[in-house]
């Protein structure tokens, strides 16, 4: 196992000022650190543009202004190591779950002979070991989104952004994918960037939680979690004091009865 | 396109008591055959009453009396509409009908099968097979390279849909077989014009299915494949042909069937060899027979070229959720 895991741990990373904006809108703009190894969860309300803050870390936008730094360096040199999990199915349907991890193994340059090993191994670690040879159409949608997070650790990040990963899935196999999540998280130690809308999820994940306000984006409040992913912690009146807090930033922030009301 | 057409019977017709209605019996049949796979001879129902009974979802129907000749009566049923085709071309060509369509001078099928013979014995009639699939492998290929490129670069590329664009949509209206006068005088050989003809009419099904493709790839396996460190290269090899793979298909059937009518119809003006060719020809010299035969031999290589066609398409989309049906 530890020749799979063999990245370095996660990377620090700096948002200074960051602003995306499309077609002059301004959609997020922010100040964040993260430190190596956190798990950050960014939660808003939905279309707020919390996916675009990932989206630019992730080099597929073009931030108008500010910086995003992984460890002092730029993102734009250092894209390959911010690693993305998307919420739609973002498996490549013409390629079995085991090549689908060989193709970021591919793109990561591992030789030919070591890439079936390697893909083999890191779907055992996401509990896919007998699915290896199964086309995505055969799986369903917990275990497509187990194949991307293997395929997503396949290229050694050092962040994982994780852009409403399970999203789609039902209850019982959200819990599940978020227990694989913070198993695979304890032995790569990356730093996580977690987009989501559901409120428990991000307190039962996070270090941090970050409160967006409706778009454009913007830190509202961040929330630290004491005892963070200690298990039974949502049966504890601290969680649905945290949760209601939460809920009232979302819910009843005059930022979003002006855009409403304006929208 | 609708000058020459021998087959369809007017219902009505004297020599033919009561074929019309049998003959929508047996397609129904036929296709409700596919559809449930499992059918028997039909009871001796009418045309109407088949036609609702086959489609309404019914799976298991019970056939009474037929139930033990359902084997049989299922590997006959494909065959029963063609024999009649057959049984009414021998009526129609023996009786020497004449009501307003003429079948006095048509083959009878007995004579279109000894002319077949002698074709399949003679050395030149594979000679015209193989010029006209030559022909085909030559125009269908570069119109499948090039459309593809084309394809990919205007359905990607803002600067080269500036340029290629235009080109395509002014040229695209034009029927390829208006271009033979051109190629006569373009081309120093008849051979390389008829391939370009060809190479003309099969090029735009595949580059404008090609920029379809490109238009419904899905976002996010680029966007992962980029975040995953692929650069230009590898997006368009691993991503953006394979996802475009059944689109492309879908063109390149249809691009078949194109290529054919062009290669027939060029070869019928201006080739010196070729099945086109030969059929024109039997029909100068008044070989009525020899005309059928081509005519049954250009379906037979279509029919052939499409099969390939559809059979690699399958291969390569095998991934498709409706593949294995």
């Amino acid at each position: 196992m530890s020749d799979v895991t063999g990245a370095a741990g996660g990377a620090r990373v700096t948002l200074d000022g960051l602003t995306i904006s499309f077609g002059g809108m301004p959609a997020a703009q922010v100040d964040l650190d993260v430190p190596a190894g956190e798990i950050l969860v960014l939660l808003g309300p939905s279309g707020c543009g919390k996916s675009t803050i990932l989206r630019a870390l992730a080099g597929l936008l073009t931030p108008d202004a500010g910086r995003a730094e992984l460890d002092g360096t730029s993102v734009a040199e250092s894209r390959s190591r911010c690693a993305m999990v998307f919420q739609e199915d973002a498996l490549l349907p013409w390629r079995s779950a085991r090549r689908n991890v060989e193709f970021a193994l591919t793109l990561r340059g591992v030789e030919r002979r070591a890439r079936r090993r390697e893909a083999e191994e890191l779907l055992a670690q996401v509990g896919l070991q007998d699915f290896a040879d199964h086309m995505p159409g055969e799986l369903s949608g917990g275990m497509r989104q187990r194949v991307q997070l293997a395929r997503t650790l396949a290229t050694r990040p050092r962040v994982l952004l994780m852009d409403e990963p399970f999203g789609a899935l039902d209850a019982q196999t959200r819990s599940d994918m978020q227990q694989l999540l913070v198993t695979v998280w304890r032995e790569y130690r990356t730093t996580v960037l977690f987009v989501t809308h559901d409120v428990d999820e991000a307190l039962l994940l996070g270090d941090r939680v970050v409160v967006l306000t409706p778009r454009p984006a913007r830190v509202n409040r961040v929330i630290e979690i004491p005892e963070p992913r200690r298990p039974g912690a949502q049966f504890e009146p601290e969680f649905a004091r945290r949760r209601y807090e939460i809920l009232a930033l979302l819910g009843e922030s005059p930022d979003e009865a002006l855009t409403s009301a304006a929208g | 396109m609708s000058t020459r057409r021998p087959l369809p019977p007017a219902p009505e017709h004297g020599s033919v008591p009561g074929r019309g209605g049998r003959t929508l019996t047996a397609t129904a049949e036929a296709e409700s055959d596919e559809m449930t796979a499992q059918t028997g001879l039909s009871a001796p129902t009418t045309a109407t009453e088949t036609v609702s009974a086959a489609f309404p979802g019914g799976r298991r129907r019970s056939r009474g009396p037929f139930g033990p000749t359902t084997r049989l009566a299922k590997a006959a049923f494909p065959v029963l509409p063609l024999l009649v085709v057959l049984a009414l071309w021998q009526l129609l060509t023996v009786g020497k009908v004449e009501f307003w369509l003429s079948f006095d001078k048509l083959p009878t099928p007995g004579e279109v099968a000894t002319a077949l013979g002698a074709q399949l014995t003679s050395g030149t009639y594979y000679q015209d097979l193989l010029a006209s699939v030559r022909r085909i492998l030559l125009g269908f290929g570069l119109a499948t390279v090039v459309g593809v490129v084309t394809g990919v670069a205007v359905g990607r590329s803002r600067v080269a849909r500036a340029a290629i664009r235009p080109v395509i949509e002014v040229s695209r209206p034009i029927p390829a077989i208006a271009l033979v006068p051109l190629a006569i005088l373009l081309f120093p050989t008849s051979e390389q014009g008829i391939v370009f003809i060809t190479f003309f009419a099969a090029f735009f099904p595949v580059a404008v299915s090609t920029i379809h493709a490109m238009k419904s790839l899905p976002k996010v396996w680029e966007e992962a494949a980029r975040t995953m460190g692929a650069r230009r290269v590898a997006v368009l090899t691993h991503i953006v042909l394979p996802g475009a793979m059944p689109g492309i298909f879908s063109g390149l059937s249809v691009s078949m069937g194109v290529a054919w009518i062009c290669v027939i119809s060029a070869e019928m003006i201006s080739g010196q060899f070729g099945i086109g060719y030969y059929t024109w020809q039997a029909y100068g010299l008044l070989d009525y027979a020899g005309v059928v035969v081509g005519m049954l031999s250009i379906g037979a290589l279509g029919f052939g070229t499409a099969w390939v066609v559809e059979r690699i398409g399958a291969r390569v989309n095998h991934w498709l959720p409706r593949a294995a049906e």
